[in-house]
């Protein structure tokens, strides 16, 4: 879990960081001051996936954090590492790419671009995808199956949440690619593209996390170690 | 929304907001049933957690008569009391207070307590409940599915969750447990998005952070912490769902089981106990925020009062918010950890005492002096405040490694933690329904009934848990269908269980004056007019009561002024609204 209190600790820090900017320290019993706008806020929607993307990437840390603390026991034997997920990761990181070509043709006001865009991040998520089905079905054929021993069974739960989330996003791209043929303003174009950019490209850093943790199995004896000697 | 320090003086024009941002209802399904008015969605989770509180209520009535008449009761027999147990508890902390105090109150309060016309999300937070009334119903499912519902304990430890020695182990019932939380987590994440986000962008023009009533403060930060907590509780039920059904071995050890080698091997229990800690300790305080944000308002309304230290409140709150993420292992002393761990966690468990004594302090200095009137919500305030001290005291012998190894099985911690997760809230969420039901319905609560049901309550709470610390020092072991015959265990503890059970069946039963009281009240009660409790939050400025929809037409608030100007030294009356710009601030340091 000590991965997670790092999460945890780097959240405070930043939460403190946004109080700090708040005027926590106001005396509002006394407030006499002088009327005057704020900053225009940004659009509640980005807001919400931003919290949205938090909530997500807590459950991720809470999931690689039990991944760790169960790999530091002596019997793990990591899965073999199947090549196609080289493949699949750049997949996942053309659909980013489109899709950041699209925010970017969005900003222009270049509708044709950004359907194009679109389209390109969608196929290229799909086959991401799909691929990560075919890594399950030859880990599968060569006896890794969930049942086997913890390391597969973290294996498949930690590539199934992140693909999930990916479905997921597909699901709102598909929406957001719809919404194009019925020709909303170029605002609300704008604002649709750049949520699904943000999200596609939080599901890039994480898969690289992912990618990283499950195909190198790096240990962490170390950070247990200095985290342990400050106790001490 | 703006952040925005007007001068009492200046009136300020209210931002006009166009007619089309909001949903409009066109028939009666879409008015109340699935409806995306916060307020309808509000009370909709409202009626569905006491709903199925009160099956948990029935449940406890069924554990008391077996601890209190052992064997006198042949359909209660050990997988039952198990799976009495198991639900009670599960359904309290999460189904219960976690979805009225957010789901609930938040709905209801949030988009009126900040000057909104209803929460930033609609659609999404009208699937929340959606969500929630599913979770509700899988859960009560398993009461019917073959095996029954689990009896692994609320808090579903593996191994034993889903072994086939354990009630619906084998069968169903821990995997629709398992699936109705991962469905609550589901739904609560689209309510919880709404509270965040409403509260940071849309509040009214003058609304500043430092201007929001506690309550929302508490709602805000209890939302936030449930948002990152609960995927730990998501990520350990699909892992064990998994273990159940896949038969992975994330928490299965090698095991056997009637002689037979089972399947699994290599899990580990512990890991599942961080994963349920993690969130478990956290939803202490998403179920006490809100209560502390709530009593505060109830106190300084009911008492004439502007909050004393509001500002260190609101930092305690904060402050206690970020602490409960790392006090989770004082849950598992006994499981076995390193000792320095173990200190660690002492240690920040004590250290969250401080914020929370910085709050009890305020609340009776806010009393001190105060017009204090003796409503039924002040008589439950004050219930709260009493009962949490309480609570909190057992709970600092509980969070010292050496006191709480002896005490940890015993029901010493029964009693402590129904005291201050069971009973003190609760207090609460009377307070608040008898305090804003007026705005809800535009009726008053009978007064009478209202006392009836607090003082039963409230002196029938102590009846039963006090005794229950003393039983828990005796050694009474917790958890057992039946004590037999323990040497250490002398006969009156028998005759004290048999007390406590004869209470719980009492104040069970003065729930029923309670909820006969809503109904009454709802049709027979006093009209309540816009303000009865001339309250300065802005939920009772509304141009209605109750509140249409979009809570203000076409001309929302404006804020001048902080949420506790009671009592003002020079004002016409004992209480300036929010969004009253004159008489002129005299600037009098409170």
């Amino acid at each position: 879990m000590i991965v997670t209190l790092l999460f945890v600790a780097a959240l405070g820090a930043f939460v403190a960081w946004w109080l700090s900017r708040q005027g926590l320290a106001a005396k509002p019993w006394l407030e006499t001051g002088p009327v005057g706008e704020a900053a225009s806020p940004p659009h509640a929607a980005k807001s919400g996936l931003y919290l949205f993307l938090l909530v997500a990437g807590s459950l991720l840390v809470v999931l690689v954090s039990a991944y760790l603390m169960r790999m530091e026991m002596e019997d793990w034997r990591p899965v073999p590492w199947p090549r196609l997920l080289w493949l699949n990761t750049g997949l996942l990181a053309l659909s980013s790419l489109a899709l950041h070509l699209a925010r970017e043709a969005a900003r222009r006001g270049e509708v044709a671009a950004v359907g194009f865009g679109l389209q390109a991040a969608g196929v290229a998520a799909m086959m991401f995808l799909a691929g990560q089905v075919l890594a399950w079905r030859e880990l599968a054929a060569a006896g890794y199956r969930p049942a086997t021993n913890p390391a597969d069974a973290f294996f498949y739960l930690i590539t199934a949440v992140h693909g999930l989330h990916v479905l997921g996003g597909l699901v709102a791209l598909g929406r957001t690619g719809l919404g194009l043929r019925r020709g909303p303003g170029i605002e609300a174009l704008r604002v649709r593209v750049e949520l699904c950019a943000t999200y596609w490209h939080f599901l890039l850093a994480v898969w690289i996390v992912l990618f990283g943790l499950l195909a190198f199995s790096p240990s962490v004896a170390w950070l247990y170690a200095i985290c342990r000697a400050s106790l001490a | 929304m703006s952040g925005v320090a007007p001068g009492a003086d200046q009136v300020v024009p209210p931002a006009e907001v166009a007619e089309v941002e909001l949903y409009h209802p066109h028939s009666w399904v879409t008015k109340y049933v699935f409806s995306q008015d916060a307020k309808v969605i509000g009370i909709q989770y409202a009626l569905t957690a006491t709903a199925i509180g009160l099956v948990a209520l029935v449940l406890s009535w069924l554990m008391r008569l077996q601890l209190g008449f052992p064997g006198t009761f042949s359909f209660i027999d050990q997988a039952s009391y198990y799976q009495f147990i198991t639900m009670h508890g599960m359904i309290m902390v999460v189904y219960l207070l976690t979805a009225l105090f957010l789901g609930g109150f938040g709905n209801y309060l949030i988009p009126l307590m900040v000057g909104a016309r209803d929460m930033v999300f609609p659609y999404v937070n009208m699937l929340s409940y959606w969500v929630y009334l599913l979770a509700v119903l899988v859960l009560v499912a398993s009461f019917f599915a073959p095996g029954g519902p689990t009896g692994a304990g609320w808090t579903l430890y593996p191994p034993q969750a889903i072994l086939s020695g354990t009630p619906g182990g084998a069968e169903w019932g821990i995997v629709l447990m398992l699936v109705s939380l991962a469905l609550f987590i589901a739904g609560f994440t689209m309510g919880g998005l709404n509270y965040v986000v409403t509260v940071l962008q849309a509040r009214t023009r003058g609304m500043t952070l430092m201007r929001m009533p506690l309550t929302v403060w508490g709602i805000f930060t209890a939302t936030v912490m449930a948002l990152l907590a609960f995927p730990a509780l998501f990520v350990g039920a699909v892992m064990m769902l998994l273990d159940r059904l896949l038969g992975t071995s994330f928490f299965m050890p090698t095991l056997v089981e009637m002689g037979q080698q089972l399947r699994y091997g290599g899990g580990s229990p512990i890991l599942f106990q961080h994963l349920f800690w993690f969130f478990g300790h956290p939803e202490v305080y998403i179920v006490a925020l809100p209560a502390f944000g709530i009593v505060s308002d109830l106190i300084a309304t009911h008492a004439r009062r502007n909050i004393f230290g509001y500002r260190m409140m609101v930092w305690a709150i904060v402050g206690i918010g970020a602490l409960s993420f790392i006090v989770w292992a004082h849950h598992m002393y006994v499981s076995g950890m390193h000792p320095w761990f173990g200190f660690f966690f002492a240690t920040t468990t004590l250290i969250i005492a401080i914020p929370t004594a910085i709050k009890v302090y305020n609340w009776l200095l806010t009393l001190w002096r105060g017009d204090i009137h003796l409503t039924v919500p002040m008589l439950f305030a004050l219930a709260f405040i009493v009962t949490f001290v309480n609570g909190g005291l057992s709970g600092l012998f509980l969070g010292n490694v050496v006191v709480d190894v002896p005490l940890s099985d015993t029901m010493f911690v029964v009693a402590h933690f129904h005291m201050v997760m069971g009973v003190a809230p609760i207090t609460v969420v009377f307070g608040g329904i008898y305090h804003w039901y007026p705005k809800v319905t535009g009726r008053m609560l009978h007064e009478g009934m209202g006392r009836l049901h607090f003082w039963v309550t409230f002196v029938g709470a102590y009846a039963i848990f006090f005794p229950m610390h003393y039983i828990g020092f005796l050694g009474v072991p917790r958890r057992y269908h039946e004590l037999g015959e323990m040497a250490f265990v002398p006969a009156s503890a028998h005759t004290l269980n048999a007390f406590i059970s004869v209470v719980a069946l009492i104040v069970g039963a003065a729930q029923v004056v309670f909820l006969f009281n809503l109904v009454w009240s709802l049709f027979r009660g006093r009209e309540a007019g816009p303000n009865p409790w001339r309250a300065t939050t802005l939920e009772w400025q509304t141009p209605e009561t109750p509140p249409g929809h979009g809570n203000w037409g076409r001309e929302p608030p404006v804020v001048y002024r902080w949420a506790y100007d009671y009592s003002v030294p020079g004002a016409a009356e004992d209480f300036i609204p929010q969004n009253q710009p004159a008489p002129a601030r005299t600037g009098i340091a409170r």
